[in-house]
């Protein structure tokens, strides 16, 4: 695991703020080339050349990218650049946006993802989702995690279910304090709770990917380091990619950052080089914290 | 002076008085240095002044000819000497005197009338003038000495607003007050029904003939009261249409909500509510010229048998006429429903169809329910296709091709007509009335309840 920090990275490289302010100007035409290593040998998703628009504007520009087996890739860059809607793609949830247009070759495990023979629901069931905002359903918590596997058909008598729900619960660390109201609604329960809620609601159905859309951006540290810890487990079955804000967090958990600029994908590199040694001058002005 | 100059002159010196107000706010403010040296914006110390001026003055206007007619009419109904026994007798004794007081009177009146009617005037000018006076000098009075008293320390603002607060709670009140006041006339009207005819009998006989006898010896003289055949009539109808309404209302709005484009929303949603808007006499001659012949013709068909006027006739379109209720309240609760929670179904793999059931129906079901309450209560008071379409006879049945009759179409028959308002024919009507307005009553309170619980889950 990386323990790389953004304090220590931010010293060790120190910058000029004068290079950078000429660049973000000319932002534009620079970032044609994504710089970096934005491909791997093994890609479970593959995405090539993906553009996406809302209506006439383009939040996407030209995106490549590969997301390896047992990967954990980490989405940084200021708000509104595009982390979210390039995360929505890899799953088809931008598709519940009207005019919302996604463009280019986006592949998991070698079968489009795009494309009018492909069916969303198998698809959406393989690569699951933990949102921005903690949104569980108005049940109870067990039906929250339940919901899943239920209609998948995963479980067929009570008590797999009932080791289903367990189990994902543990393994979101929210077994403890829900364990004697199972039966409580979901909606009753604390911010953070209700995120660890839909993680573990989202990990009951075994995708084999999860994105993740900044899961702990409303957990307090205990369950954040909690969350962490279940992203490194899951990497051994799975393929993660996370947006998050925190970029001790990008730098604990994930083996690659990809960091986006105004819808354009800027740099990809291994984790320990982008907080160490950036190689695009955006990169650096964002991690050194000079702006986003 | 009469009412209407005293309503113009006490509005004229309103507006003088926020005016001065006003101006000595500003004169203040001039002199003091700025605005912010007043407690108060100037059109406040205007309002405050202009609400002292005409407030208590209107006030008292209001009371004075609420009360003075009553009082000069004892006053002069004490003057007459031989006065006759009865009330209308004395009706019809003090019409005459104000006729002869206007003017109107033609032929001999007799001399104790005519003293009558002079005293009548005197009081009545006196009456008029002592009012104008009072409440012009409690005007002007108010009104200067308000202004008088004005300093820029005043806190006229928070004056104002306590007295706007106390109008709008009286409006909020007046709303309360009138169903109080409905709920009691008509309950005091059926108390008196109910010393004619024993409220078990009413509550519980299954015999409904409302007829009274003109005569003591007449043949059949006594009206039977069992409202039950009443009810299950309602009943019959009302559940008719709501097995209509409710599985199409529903159904239309899941379509509208979850699955129609946006072209097809913005076409379809008003075309919907337009069924709303059709008067129900309209539905009443659809449903008894065109959907009860066809009833009664298939039924024949099919070898059963059926009456011109249906149960089901009715109900088919009083159900069809609910339709735009249920759909468009259920439109609106499935759309409060966030599209996170639709997302977190989509995300987990659930096709359109699991996530409306699973996900988004459940969400809305609080205030689903909330709607079709309305809706039902909506289809209990509905009278006038049932009275086109179901038919008057007070049939005890189950079969819905029988015609039946509703508690509201008993209260029509009941009341057209010339009708003494004593019998228990009439107060029959009351006493339906009241049944119908408590259940009412009970299901919208049902309704509103379990749509606040909605609300909360939510904001
Ligand atoms: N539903 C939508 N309709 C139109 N434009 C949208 C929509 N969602 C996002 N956008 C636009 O697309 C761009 C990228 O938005 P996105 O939500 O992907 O940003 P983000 O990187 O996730 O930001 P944040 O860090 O704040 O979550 C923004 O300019 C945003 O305004
Ligand atoms: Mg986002």
């Amino acid at each position: 695991m990386n323990t790389m920090t953004l304090d220590a990275a931010g010293q060790a490289e120190p910058v000029q703020p004068k290079a950078v302010e000429q660049d973000t100007v000319g932002t534009q035409t620079k970032v044609r080339e994504t710089v970096g290593k934005p491909f791997c040998d093994s890609a479970k998703l593959r995405m090539r050349n993906v553009n996406v628009f809302y209506g006439e504007a383009q939040a996407i520009h030209d995106v490549s990218l590969d997301i390896g087996r047992n990967e954990v890739v980490a989405m940084i860059g200021p708000s509104g650049c595009g982390k979210s809607t390039f995360l929505r793609c890899l799953n088809r949830m931008n598709d519940t946006i009207e005019g919302c247009r996604v463009e280019g070759e986006l592949s998991l495990d070698d079968e489009p993802i795009y494309g009018a023979k492909v069916d969303v629901v198998p698809l959406r069931a393989r690569v699951g989702m933990v949102f921005q905002k903690p949104n569980p359903f108005p049940k109870s918590i067990y039906d929250n995690v339940a919901y899943g596997p239920k209609i998948h058909g995963i479980a067929s008598r009570r008590a797999e279910l009932d080791e289903i729900v367990e189990n994902s619960l543990r393994r979101a660390g929210l077994w403890n304090e829900v364990k004697d109201r199972l039966d409580k609604p979901g909606t009753g329960l604390s911010g953070g709770q209700q995120q660890r809620l839909c993680i573990a609601r989202a990990i009951a159905v075994s995708p084999e990917v999860i994105l993740m859309d900044e899961p702990c951006s409303a957990l307090d540290p205990i369950a954040t380091a909690r969350i962490e810890e279940l992203i490194d487990e899951l990497r051994e079955n799975y393929t993660i990619a996370i947006v998050t804000h925190s970029m001790q967090q990008a730098a604990r958990v994930s083996q690659r950052t990809a960091y986006f600029h105004l819808g354009h994908l800027v740099e990809v590199n291994d984790t320990e080089t982008v907080f160490t040694n950036p190689q695009h001058e955006l990169t650096e002005a964002y991690i050194t914290g000079r702006f986003g | 002076m009469q009412t209407p100059t005293l309503f113009a002159l006490l509005l004229l010196l309103i507006l003088v008085a926020y005016g001065t107000g006003f101006s000595r706010a500003v004169a203040a403010a001039r002199t003091s240095g700025g605005l912010r040296k007043l407690a108060s914006l100037p059109s406040y110390y205007g309002l405050h002044t202009a609400l002292w001026c005409g407030l208590p003055a209107l006030l008292l206007l209001g009371t004075w000819l609420a009360f003075d007619d009553a009082i000069i009419r004892a006053l002069v109904m004490n003057g007459i000497a031989d006065k006759p026994d009865t009330i209308a007798g004395q009706n019809l004794l003090y019409a005459q005197v104000q006729n002869l007081a206007a003017g109107h009177l033609f032929g001999e009146a007799s001399p104790q009338v005519q003293a009558a009617a002079a005293r009548f005037t005197e009081l009545r000018n006196g009456s008029r003038n002592l009012q104008a006076a009072l409440s012009l000098i409690l005007a002007i009075g108010l009104g200067a000495f308000t202004v008088l008293r004005f300093s820029p320390q005043l806190r006229a603002r928070e004056k104002v607003e306590k007295v706007l607060r106390g109008v709008l709670i009286a409006c909020a009140c007046a709303a309360i007050f009138t169903t109080v006041g409905i709920l009691l006339s008509v309950l005091f009207e059926s108390l008196r029904f109910f010393q004619a005819v024993p409220i078990t009998e009413f509550l519980f006989g299954l015999h409904w003939s409302p007829q009274m006898a003109l005569r003591a010896d007449q043949v059949g003289s006594s009206g039977a009261f069992g409202a039950v055949p009443l009810f299950t009539g309602t009943l019959m109808v009302s559940a008719i249409a709501m097995f209509v309404a409710v599985p199409v209302g529903l159904m239309s709005a899941i379509y509208l909500a979850e699955y129609a484009s946006k072209r097809v929303r913005t076409f379809a949603k008003p075309v919907i509510e337009i069924l709303a808007g059709v008067p129900t006499v309209v539905y009443g001659f659809f449903a008894a010229l065109t959907v009860a012949p066809f009833i009664r013709d298939l039924a024949t068909s099919m070898g059963l048998q059926a009456s011109s006027e249906s149960a089901l006739a009715a109900g088919l379109v009083m159900g069809i006429m609910i339709i735009p209720f249920v759909s468009s309240l259920s439109d609106d609760v499935i759309n409060a429903v966030p599209q996170s929670l639709r997302d977190g179904a989509l995300g987990l793999g659930s096709t359109k169809s699991e996530t409306v059931r699973k996900v988004v129906i459940p969400a809305a079901l609080p205030g689903i329910v909330g709607g079709v309450l309305l809706a039902v209560s909506r289809a209990i008071g509905e009278t006038m296709i049932v009275v086109m379409a179901a038919g008057l006879a007070a049939n005890l049945t189950t079969n819905p091709l029988e015609s039946v009759t509703t508690v509201t179409v008993q209260i029509v028959t009941l009341l057209v007509g010339d009708q003494e308002f004593d019998s228990p024919k009439t107060l029959a009507a009351f006493a339906l009335g009241l049944m119908l307005f408590l259940s009412t009553l009970v299901l919208n309170f049902i309704a509103l309840h379990v749509v606040k619980k909605y609300r909360e889950q939510y904001d």
